[in-house]
């Protein structure tokens, strides 16, 4: 099941990436060789290997329900591109539309 | 920018001759941990904005979220209630979304192992049950507040937008139902009165204050409908925005009569996303028309959660009487009736406050009545909820206790309901401020009751030929004449005394 570049256009759209027609071009074969690979690696895992989503065998990691100071309001906003009112200034999110 | 509505609209009862509807239901829940879902930041209201954050909350790179345990004990206790089994393992996962209100483009959240799952709750509507189906209870993450700045202060049309992170992190839970099948013209009611069920539980689970007009509590509302003997689910809509018991039923009504309209018309219904307006009538916003994809993935910050079978046994062990059974006992214990019952169901809040108001020492019956019908009256043209309406169970309680000495009647008890509403303190002080108390004085009464005798000679001459029944309108007379503050009963013995 080859990658096509229309399948890694919607990737990157979904992702708000934009690309060229031309880097479409070159992704998809080097996408499609990873996800080949994926593949060859499934196929040498027994049934008995249980899938494992973290590099770490823990569970129940927990903190207790305990309050700890947060970071000033100036500490936070110091690294913003934009502040006003307190508050970080982010750049129209909705396109016009007719 | 103004909302310019033009929906056709089918009648709700032609509508149901002629539909079936399906209705599914997603809830969300803040919870009321002192700290965030990942993060020691608090998560107590207000503040100024972005005054309860920190690298985690903020998404920075390099930070590292850990659960609270709280949280997860929480929405054990939650999934427990709704009949839920509870996972024996589960993982969070990153739901991928761009939008500022989250800074780091993906809500951590759970997509096919919930913490708890297969659920069902039954509800009641005009004594009819109703079995609520619950596919799921995940965690996941409130996100920031936005405002937008320019145009109609909409985003539609906004210059640019502003963000502040403190709700960000906050523990959110979600409920989500199967489809709500078979409930014939009741629909939007079983929807008001399972969000009423919910809230009742978070409250009774000590979880969330489950307020509506705060957001603590929020509803997608999805509904589609299908030709009357059809099997074949319709299109569907989702309805957002919906802040309120009665705009969930009212949405519902709207979205069914609309839909209705359009397929009637021999359209088809646009599966698209909804908003509620507190006008009345829903606009649409996103189409659907291509399933979202949030490419979930799990979390790899976060290691899975394995609730061991001990761990939620006893949880199980910490659960209130549920609901229902806690309505029949009160029910019997109080000595209502079945109407009794069912119109103290029908105001929200009104059980508990009735409750308390026992419980501070006033029988009963008084407490049903103050509430249910003097206090609701005046929530509802406040447009608040009942616990909000200014008068404290205790104060309820202190009024009757006035009225029980013979300080006060209903009527002098109303007028202190006015004060207490003011702001002018206790009932005693509004009694003492106002002037309200009964005058049961023997000399103000006697003096009264002589000019109402010779006021009406004729009356005062049927009395003293015997017919006692007369008496009623002398009295009236002074009860007139002393601004309904003479103790009737007194005025009445007098009266028969002078004439007898
Ligand atoms: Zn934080």
């Amino acid at each position: 099941m080859a990658l096509t570049p229309q399948d890694v256009a919607r990737l990157a759209d979904l992702a708000r990436i934009e690309l060229s027609d031309q880097e479409l071009a070159r992704l998809a074969p080097q996408m499609d060789e990873i996800l080949e690979s994926m593949t060859n690696l499934a196929q040498a895992i027994d049934d008995d290997v249980p899938p494992m989503s973290h590099a770490a065998p823990l569970v129940n990691v927990f903190r207790d329900d305990q309050v700890r100071p947060s970071f000033s309001s100036a500490t936070v906003l110091a690294g913003a591109p934009a502040v006003e009112d307190g508050q970080f200034r982010v750049p129209r999110i909705l396109d016009e539309e007719a | 920018m103004s909302v310019y509505v033009n929906d056709d609209l089918m009648d709700y009862d032609e509508a149901m001759a002629r539909f079936d509807v399906v209705i599914g239901l997603e809830v969300h829940v803040e919870l009321n941990t002192a700290s965030k879902m990942w993060c020691g930041c608090t998560t107590e209201f207000g503040g100024e904005p972005n005054s309860h954050t920190c690298p985690i909350c903020l998404g920075l790179p390099g930070s590292l979220p850990v659960v609270n345990a709280k949280a997860i004990e929480s929405a054990i206790r939650i999934g427990l209630s709704l009949g839920c089994e509870i996972a024996q393992w589960c993982r969070f996962a990153r739901k991928n979304y761009f939008y500022p209100d989250m800074p780091r483009d993906y809500q951590v959240s759970q997509s096919d192992e919930p913490l708890c799952f297969d659920g069902e709750v039954t509800v009641e509507v005009d004594g009819e049950e109703h079995l609520i189906p619950v596919e799921r209870v995940h965690m996941e993450e409130d996100a920031g507040k936005t405002t937008h700045i320019g145009g109609s202060g909409r985003i539609h049309g906004a210059g640019y937008s502003l963000v502040d992170y403190n709700r960000s992190g906050v523990p959110l839970m979600e409920i989500v139902t199967r489809p709500i099948y078979g409930t014939g013209t009741k629909g939007p009611e079983v929807a008001r009165t399972y969000l009423a069920y919910l809230r009742e539980m978070m409250r009774a689970l000590g979880v969330s204050e489950a307020r509506m007009e705060r957001g603590n509590m929020r509803c997608d509302a999805n509904v589609s409908l299908m030709p009357k003997g059809s099997t074949e689910l319709g299109t569907r809509t989702e309805t957002k925005n919906v802040n309120s018991l009665k705009s969930v039923e009212a949405a519902l009504r709207y979205e069914i009569r609309r839909q209705a309209a359009v397929l009637a018309a021999g359209g088809r219904v646009r599966q698209e996303t909804r908003m509620w307006n507190e006008g009345g009538f829903t606009t649409a916003g996103r189409s659907k028309e291509h399933a979202e994809d949030y490419r979930y993935f799990p979390e790899p910050d976060l290691v899975p959660v394995a609730p061991s079978r001990e761990w939620v046994e006893e949880l199980r062990a910490t659960l209130p009487e549920p609901p229902a059974a806690r309505r029949a006992r009160l029910q019997a214990a109080w000595g209502f009736t079945e109407l009794e019952m069912r119109d103290i169901n029908g105001v929200e809040g009104a059980l508990e406050l009735i409750a308390e108001t026992i419980e501070a020492g006033a029988p009963a019956s008084a407490a049903r009545k103050w509430w249910v019908s003097d206090l609701a009256r005046r929530a509802n043209e406040a447009g608040v909820a009942l616990d909000e309406v200014g008068m404290s169970p205790g104060q309820v309680a202190a009024l009757q206790a006035l009225v029980d000495s013979g300080a006060l009647t209903d009527k002098l008890a109303r007028q202190v309901i006015d004060g207490v509403l003011a702001g002018e303190g206790e009932p005693a002080d509004v009694v003492a401020a106002r002037g309200l108390a009964v005058v049961s004085d023997d000399s103000a009464l006697s003096a009264a009751v002589d000019v109402a005798i010779e006021a009406n000679p004729g009356i005062a001459q049927k009395i003293r030929d015997g017919k006692v029944q007369a008496a009623g309108a002398l009295i009236g007379a002074v009860m007139k004449a002393m601004a309904g503050q003479a103790d009737a009963a007194r005025v009445r013995e007098l009266i028969l005394e002078k004439l007898g």
